[in-house]
């Protein structure tokens, strides 16, 4: 085995004390803007980093370009800040070659579904392990605010000036078209949410796909304020739950239920039961029931977050694990010299 | 139905002894070609390694469309094999046709113009129907016309005498005809004296699980033997003996093979996992091919989803510690363009081949050319310098890889190597190394250790090569990224006077790679009148013009180099040795502008973009010209 293999057991943790939030900050400035939802996300994912005790050099954050993929510049961990779509491509590269490493992908919604739509597709359906977080804020911050893929129709931006008129890209239900194994949404002021999705992410094997709805206080601010203002969010939001019936609302009497093949917002009482609603089954195999709630979209619905799949497939770098075992299995341990010397040779004396 | 084993020769013994006298010849080129669905790539291949495994020294010239199945008979679903064998060493597949086998009309209007006056002239009689000659482009059926009277014409019954070698295997008509160019095979087999064993062994391996494929292929290849001893057209046959080459073991290579081999090789000398991603592309994906076979030496090998993804997953893998490889052509290297710049920026090794074809854009995607060097150098946005490395024949691209990742690795940068579709699938016989004599290329990752204050990615050593830090070792986390680095540091930075300094480390690593290289050779003279220039496949053409000039006493001498960038330290002293510069290149003008800029010299460029390489001849009279003038 080579030495990349060697490095594969991690380091005994020794004497040092367990890693705390603090450890995993680099000593980077974080140059988001004031009150900058990224912020949120960052704080949680330390705190997540740090519940679960990973080795900080354990851990690699591979971005793309935005504001969202500085992001591996504030972690005291190893890191690519890549170019603009490429980081899925990049992920996949490094656990090819080293699985045992702990992946992060950060991106935006520019970074993954336009420029790096293609990388991202492909990332998903290969089922590589790593956790990637998309932060979605519906605009171009970095560039200074044109509209993005996720933003709706009509949206006004500095190049829309008279509306959008693209038809925006439901991320979730591009990611579980794609048969990604673990799909979810979070929000970022959310915090305990996003903590709870981060690390049921973290424990998945393959890749896990994460939409953050991120506010962009300066170029989008309140595109999410529907599902964070107290106000409405009860309303507006369907928290998902494995093995529990579909129920939101202030007084928690709305639920989601399904006639023919259309899912309906009913009300609870008035003859219905919760015998009645949609239940959430994130281990179901075929992704029908996910995408369906992909599909639901706030007013006419509220917007599910939650684990919307977990299911099982095999992991791509595994599977190039096993298929080599398997050659040097079948064939012994390749040596040069047999292999310069196959086929028909001759010599000269 | 089958009687004798696949691998009996009965028969011939006997018949040798009343053999046609033999000709002994110093060299011969003969080429296969007919319909890219009639079998010559195979035919052209077994021929040359039959020829290799005589001890002939070879080159070979696959030259085939790049469409699988044009339509049948057209002159665009031509594909020819052209194997240049010789009793002394060859350098290219040769100019000027001794033999030319043409199975259908289409094959022999587009290849008779190479073919030699008085060159033997073997087509398929029964192909030449009204049809065929029409789709060819024929007013008259050229076999009856007199038109081919200057060439030894034989028309042979081909179809009809394959048919009736294979007719007890209940094969189809079709099957039946697809035995075709064994019997061609056979055919010209006898005609150069060839064994017919190696060719005999490859079909009980390749067919045997088809015993009645097997049979038929035997048996169109007997059959063509045969009629060669028998028919009465043919008086003569030739023999090439084997060539002096350097005592060893060799087998044949192509240039994509080498590569794939030079990459399994580098890859144990460093104990790095090897590991290569590319996206299917023409000329270049044998070496995946290849690569995605060797799996039991630990090779990695990834296809993409697109060119991009290749090189990026490539500049992953080398974050992770292997040993990461792509390659492409033409419209590929566009698209990684801007990840190489990132592996610039971000310092790491990796090795990017660009197998070179016809271009701009699609272009030709299977014929050869070199027009992508100033694109490799300067392509790419921003001050973004690269090591270039071009190998100059098939057997030499397994070297060039060492070469290629012992850069890569004590300089830590991506090294680009610059192949082509005529190095890529022609092949040559490669004199194997041992093993274990190949040098250990050194690769050093930096230890865990603890320390004071965070890791410095950015710290260079005596090569000004930053530390090959990897993930999973502790005390060593860093972050490292396309946006300008800080010296030393490696934290962001847009201070001006840092990036002025990042710019110039930058171009002095790949500059100071110049030290390692080893003296520019010269072939010829010392000084003189004319110096060649050259780089890549084209070597082939050029020594052999510049061979042939000395035996007229020419002062010409041959400079070819390997190293495009940097260029080696003492060319500017080779130059000035010579009162004229010529620079022949399968492009409009590169290196030349490259030469003529850097050295301030009148070099002459001599250019061919035709999707063809260079012929000895079209070199020699261009040389001669430049020589006789003032």
């Amino acid at each position: 085995m080579s030495q990349i293999m060697e490095l594969a057991t991690p380091t005994p943790p020794g004497v040092s004390k367990p890693l705390t939030q603090k450890d995993y900050a680099s000593d980077q400035e974080v140059r988001w803007c004031p009150g900058c939802g990224d912020y949120a996300i960052l704080a949680q994912m330390k705190k997540t980093l740090a519940s679960l005790q990973i080795p900080l050099e354990r851990l690699v954050f591979v971005s793309g370009i935005g504001c969202s993929s500085r992001f591996p510049y504030y972690m005291n961990t190893y890191g690519i800040h890549s170019i603009h779509g490429r980081a899925p491509a990049i992920a996949t590269g490094l656990k090819c070659v080293r699985p045992e490493l702990s992946v992060w992908v950060i991106t935006g919604d520019g970074d993954g579904l336009s420029i790096g739509g293609n990388h991202l597709l492909h990332i998903l359906r290969r089922n590589v392990d790593c956790t990637i977080v998309l932060f979605n804020n519906r605009i171009y911050g970095l560039t200074k605010g044109q509209y993005s893929p996720t933003s709706p129709t009509g949206m006004v931006t500095k190049s829309s000036p008279s509306g959008t008129i693209d038809n925006p890209l439901n991320i979730l239900s591009v990611a579980i078209g794609c048969e990604a194994t673990f799909v979810a949404r979070t929000i970022d002021v959310y915090t305990k949410h996003l903590g709870m999705v981060l690390e049921r992410a973290a424990a998945h094997r393959g890749t896990a796909f994460i939409e953050v709805y991120q506010n962009c206080v300066v170029f989008n601010d309140g595109a999410f304020s529907y599902a964070t203002e107290r106000a409405t969010q009860a309303d507006a939001i369907l928290e998902l739950e494995h093995g529990k019936p579909m129920i939101f609302g202030k007084d928690r009497n709305k639920g989601i239920r399904l006639r023919g093949i259309h899912p309906e917002v009913v009300e609870l009482g008035t003859g219905i039961t919760e015998d009645s609603l949609l239940v959430h089954d994130e281990k179901a195999p075929e992704p029908t029931l996910a995408y369906l709630l992909s599909r639901m979209r706030y007013p006419e619905f509220p917007d599910p977050i939650g684990i919307f799949r977990a299911v099982e497939r095999p992991v791509y770098e595994d599977e190039m694990t096993r298929q080599i075992a398997q050659a040097i299995e079948k064939h012994g341990e390749g040596d040069l010299e047999s292999l310069f010397l196959s086929g028909d040779t001759w010599t000269v004396k | 139905m089958i009687q004798e084993s696949p691998l009996s020769t009965v028969g011939i013994e006997d018949q040798k002894k009343s053999e046609k006298p033999v000709v002994p010849l110093a060299a011969a080129t003969v080429r296969f070609c007919g319909d890219s669905g009639d079998g010559m790539q195979l035919a052209g291949t077994q021929f040359a390694n039959t020829s290799a495994l005589v001890g002939n020294d070879l080159v070979t010239f696959p030259d085939f469309p790049a469409e699988i199945r044009a339509p049948r008979g057209t002159k665009a679903g031509v594909s020819g094999f052209q194997v240049h064998f010789a009793s002394h060493p060859v350098f290219t597949p040769g100019d000027q046709l001794q033999a030319l086998v043409a199975m259908n009309p289409a094959a022999l209007a587009t290849n008779l113009q190479d073919l030699t006056p008085g060159g033997i002239l073997i087509v398929d009689v029964d192909s030449f129907g009204e049809r065929d000659l029409q789709m060819a482009g024929y007013k008259s059926n050229p076999l009856e016309d007199g038109s081919l009277s200057k060439f030894q014409l034989y028309p042979v019954e081909m179809t009809k005498l394959t048919r009736l070698a294979v007719r007890d295997f209940g094969l189809s008509t079709k099957e039946a005809d697809r035995c075709r160019n064994f019997f061609a095979m056979g055919l010209v087999y006898w005609l150069y004296d060839r064994p017919l064993e190696p060719t005999l062994n490859y079909i009980v391996e390749k067919f045997g699980r088809r015993p009645a494929v097997a049979e038929a292929n035997r048996r169109a290849l007997m059959a063509g033997y045969n009629y060669g001893m028998t028919t009465e057209a043919l008086q003569t046959r030739y023999s090439v003996g084997p060539a002096k080459l350097p005592p060893g073991t060799y087998r044949s290579v192509t240039g994509n093979q080498a590569l794939a081999l030079g990459l399994v090789a580098a890859s144990k000398l460093s104990g790095c996992t090897l590991f290569y991603s590319g996206y299917p592309i023409t000329p270049a994906s044998d070496i995946l091919h290849e690569l995605s076979r060797l799996k039991n030496f630990g090779v990695r090998t990834f296809q993409a989803e697109d060119e991009i993804a290749a090189l990026c997953s490539a500049i992953g893998a080398s974050f992770g510690g292997a040993m990461a490889v792509s390659a492409s052509s033409g419209p590929g290297m566009s698209l990684k363009s801007e990840s190489l710049g990132l592996a610039v920026m971000v310092e790491l090794p990796l090795i990017l081949i660009d197998v070179q074809r016809a271009g701009p854009s699609t272009g030709m995607p299977t014929k050869p050319e070199q027009a992508d060097l100033l694109f490799v150098l300067f392509g790419r946005h921003g001050e973004c310098p690269v090591p270039v490395l071009a190998p100059r024949s098939p057997a030499d691209c397994f070297q060039i890889v060492l070469e290629a990742w012992q850069i890569a690795v004590r300089y830590m940068t991506p090294v680009v190597i610059l192949s082509d579709a005529y190095l890529a699938n022609g092949s040559e016989p490669w004199r194997i190394p041992s093993a274990k004599s190949l040098p250990k290329i050194d690769v050093r990752h930096p230890s865990p250790q603890e320390r004071d204050g965070p890791f410095m990615p950015y710290q260079r050593d005596e090569n000004l090569a930053r530390p090959w830090a990897l993930p999973g070792t502790p005390g060593l986390m860093h972050r490292i990224g396309g946006l300008e680095k800080e010296d030393v540091t490696g934290n962001v930075s847009y201070d001006p006077d840092n990036h002025q300094r990042m710019v110039r480390l930058r171009a002095e690593k790949v500059a100071r790679i110049a030290q390692d290289l080893p003296p520019q050779t010269v072939e010829g003279p010392d000084s003189g009148e004319l110096l060649v220039i050259g780089w890549g496949s084209t070597y082939g053409a050029i020594a052999t013009a510049v061979r042939q000039l000395w035996e007229y006493g020419e002062s010409v001498a041959h400079c070819h180099l390997r190293y495009l960038n940097p260029l080696p330290k003492d060319l500017g002293h080779i130059i000035s040795r010579y009162r004229r510069i010529v620079v022949p290149e399968m492009n409009e003008g590169q290196l030349v502008r490259l030469i003529r800029s850097q050295f301030l010299v009148d070099a002459k460029p001599v250019n061919k973009t035709a999707g063809k390489p260079f012929t000895v001849g079209e070199l020699v009279s261009t040389f001669r010209s430049l020589l006789e003038e003032n």
